[in-house]
């Protein structure tokens, strides 16, 4: 479970330059709120530090050009993707 | 307690391609410049743009800056300025070669040249043909743009505050632009930025529509503290729709669908582009099918529940060609509409895309305003450049591929028109002892609020007030509504309620002091919107069609003139629009047909 301020910050963090990447990581935190676990945690900060583009593509299951580690987070991003 | 001052020559508010584009020019003429942004700079919306550069390069098929020009013009429906236009497509081979020489990837011919691909609106000889004119970086234009920008300016020494949110504008009694007051999210603390001027690169209000293709973080800053600090904005009544945005999310889908044969329906499954365009059907212009497909949904023909999306049908054309011409929009169903293409039609609503108006500037991106009788007198120390600015280039309708130009020309004639100037051996001018002040009594009342409503759901009415008022169908009587509407929403907004008041990273105050942005980009469409009585480009009212003496309802005579709209006291007052080039003669007005 985040802090209030863990998950203020990457509330803001989630915050992209395009739609499509604001749109599943808003989806994501309005789903699960603050219970996110330290490593998943830590894997979704370096999963939102990637440009734009190459978190789309990873979302997208297009690329898995990713960080060493974050396999689980890609792999809930993309089911987050899915299911509306 | 006494707030820090941070002291610059420059301080740019905005770390997209515009704000960085101006930055590089300064920083590498020795000046200290601070660029401020919401977020990282590459993830800035510029990133979003994946068209291309429009420059006149002529590497494909004859072509040069007079035909640019002229597309520019027309493409405007005769409200963009032609001195400005002018000097925006001769500049532009030369931005696009400082690009490419700085690093940026463009696509290449096999001869080495930059490879252009052809864009809606582009031709050569003044209408006769086709003509490839926009460069690019496969479709990630904007990506590759900021990319390379960010990493000269870290070459040149720009510093960079990044999550912090510029406040206000700080004027001195002479009304001087002297530095403006930002929110460093991580401490929750306001400092003032101290500068011989400042440049706004703050990129448009897109969010304040409920079906935006733009980014979260669009929500016109730049425009709000203009506004707050009695500068008018311009020609907010003009903003560009794109037909196909997915229902509820505002994703784009390509242009490339219609063109495969996918057919827009009603809830009656009645393919009603028949009706309005005969011949071109659902390859009419993109204004004109967004228009079509708002009045079918106002007319009670609209598909769900509510009757409030049209239905784009590709089942006709096969799992097998979807899945080979438009994958991208296979791809879009499932993740944000949740209906696989092949099976279903696709819910779309025409979305908000563009934002033609904002801060009116000169072509050196200095801030002008009518003052002692001339319409374009320079605000000192205050410059501002792409979307959030009206130089104006667009008019009332923006050519594809001419936003990019727009930040690139004039982010680099900003950053000239300081140096020429001798910004360096100029001294600040004092801050006035109350700099501060208005933006703490903001924020102070913000976290003092135990009553009021919630940010967000202020926001929501007003996106979908704007929606149903200001949106791509307009008639007089639903813009005079809106305009009752918006004002009594601004009212609610005047006091919003926290329910955090904590300081560190308080993403609720920074939605809140984000609302307070989106308030004034709103009245100001809205109020100018309800005001022009004609159709012209993006705006077309229902009321004002095709007449003889008005061609498809624009009225010459009494409209070709730029609005502009004060905060103070909700009025408007008006502007010539500027027809007159620098060097070439004027494009002269003729109907817009194509």
């Amino acid at each position: 479970m985040l802090t209030d301020l863990e998950f203020s910050k990457l509330r803001w963090r989630c915050r992209r330059g395009f739609l499509e990447n604001d749109i599943i990581l808003t989806r994501l935190l309005d789903r699960r709120g603050a219970n996110f676990t330290a490593e998943e945690h830590e894997q979704l900060l370096a999963l939102i530090s990637l440009d734009d583009n190459d978190l789309w593509e990873i979302i997208a299951g297009r690329s898995d050009d990713f960080p060493q580690g974050c396999n689980g987070m890609v792999e809930t991003l993309r089911q987050t993707r899915v299911n509306h | 307690m006494a707030l820090s001052v941070h002291k610059y020559d420059a301080v740019v508010v905005g770390a997209g391609g515009a704000g960085m584009r101006c930055s590089l020019q300064l920083a590498r003429a020795g000046l200290r410049v601070a660029v401020l942004s919401k977020v990282f700079p590459t993830r800035s919306h510029t990133v979003a743009a994946q068209g291309g550069i429009g420059a006149s390069l002529g590497n494909m098929d004859e072509d040069n800056w007079h035909y640019h020009f002229y597309d520019t013009v027309k493409g405007s429906d005769w409200l963009g300025d032609q001195d400005a236009i002018e000097f925006m497509c001769r500049e532009a081979p030369k931005v696009v070669y400082e690009l490419e020489h700085m690093g940026m990837p463009f696509d290449r011919n096999p001869d080495g040249t930059i490879y252009q691909r052809p864009f809606g609106g582009h031709s050569a000889k003044y209408g006769e043909k086709p003509v490839p004119r926009a460069c690019a970086a496969a479709d990630r234009t904007g990506h590759a743009m900021l990319h390379t920008l960010y990493q000269q300016n870290v070459k040149s020494n720009t510093t960079f505050f990044v999550e912090w949110m510029a406040l206000d504008i700080i004027r001195d009694a002479e009304g001087d632009v002297v530095g403006v007051t930002a929110l460093e999210m991580e401490t929750g603390e306001v400092s003032i930025f101290h500068a011989k001027c400042v440049l706004f690169a703050t990129g448009g209000a897109g969010r304040i529509f409920a079906a935006s293709t733009n980014a979260f973080i669009n929500t016109g800053d730049g425009l709000g503290m203009a506004a707050r600090a009695g500068i008018p904005l311009e020609d907010m009544e003009f903003w560009q729709f794109h037909p196909t945005g997915v229902h509820n999310a505002g994703v784009l889908l390509t242009e490339g669908c219609r063109g495969e044969g996918a057919i827009l329906r009603n809830k009656d499954g009645e393919r009603f582009m028949e009706r309005y365009a005969p011949k071109l059907k659902d390859l009419a212009p993109r204004d004109f099918v967004s228009r079509c497909m708002d009045q079918e949904i106002k007319e009670g023909r609209g598909c769900g529940p509510n009757g409030d999306y049209i239905a784009l049908d590709l089942t006709h054309l096969g799992g097998e060609t979807i899945m080979k011409r438009l994958p991208s929009v296979h791809e879009i169903g499932k993740n944000f509409a949740n209906v696989d293409v092949i099976k279903e039609p696709i819910p779309v609503v025409p979305t908000i895309h563009y934002q033609m108006g904002g801060i009116p500037t000169n072509i050196h991106g200095q801030v002008v305003v009518p003052r002692n009788g001339n319409p374009n007198t320079v605000v000192n120390g205050f410059y501002a450049i792409g979307e959030c600015s009206c130089v104006s280039v667009h008019g009332a309708n923006r050519l594809g591929t001419n936003s990019l130009l727009d930040l690139l020309v004039f982010g680099r004639a900003a950053g000239n028109h300081l140096i020429e100037t001798a910004l360096a051996s100029k001294a600040h001018k004092p801050l006035p002892a109350n700099a501060a002040d208005y933006s703490l009594a903001r924020i102070a009342k913000l976290d003092q609020s135990n009553s009021g409503e919630y940010p967000q759901d202020v926001a929501n009415d007003l996106r979908r007030a704007m929606q149903t008022h200001a949106g791509v169908f307009r008639t007089q009587k639903s813009m005079d509504e809106g305009v009752v509407k918006v004002l009594a929403i601004a009212e609610r907004a005047a006091s919003l309620s926290l329910k955090d008041k904590s300081k560190v990273f308080n993403t609720a105050r920074i939605e809140a002091l984000e609302v307070a942005n989106l308030m004034e980009a709103a009245k100001a469409t809205m109020v100018s919107a309800a005001a022009r009585k004609e159709s012209r480009g993006a705006h077309t009212v229902d009321d004002y069609g095709d007449t003889p003496e008005h061609p498809l309802g624009r009225n010459d005579e009494v409209w070709m003139k730029h609005t502009l709209w004060y905060s103070e006291g909700n009025r408007l007052d008006y502007k010539p629009v500027q027809t007159k080039p620098l060097t070439v003669d004027t494009v002269p007005l003729a109907k817009r047909t194509f």
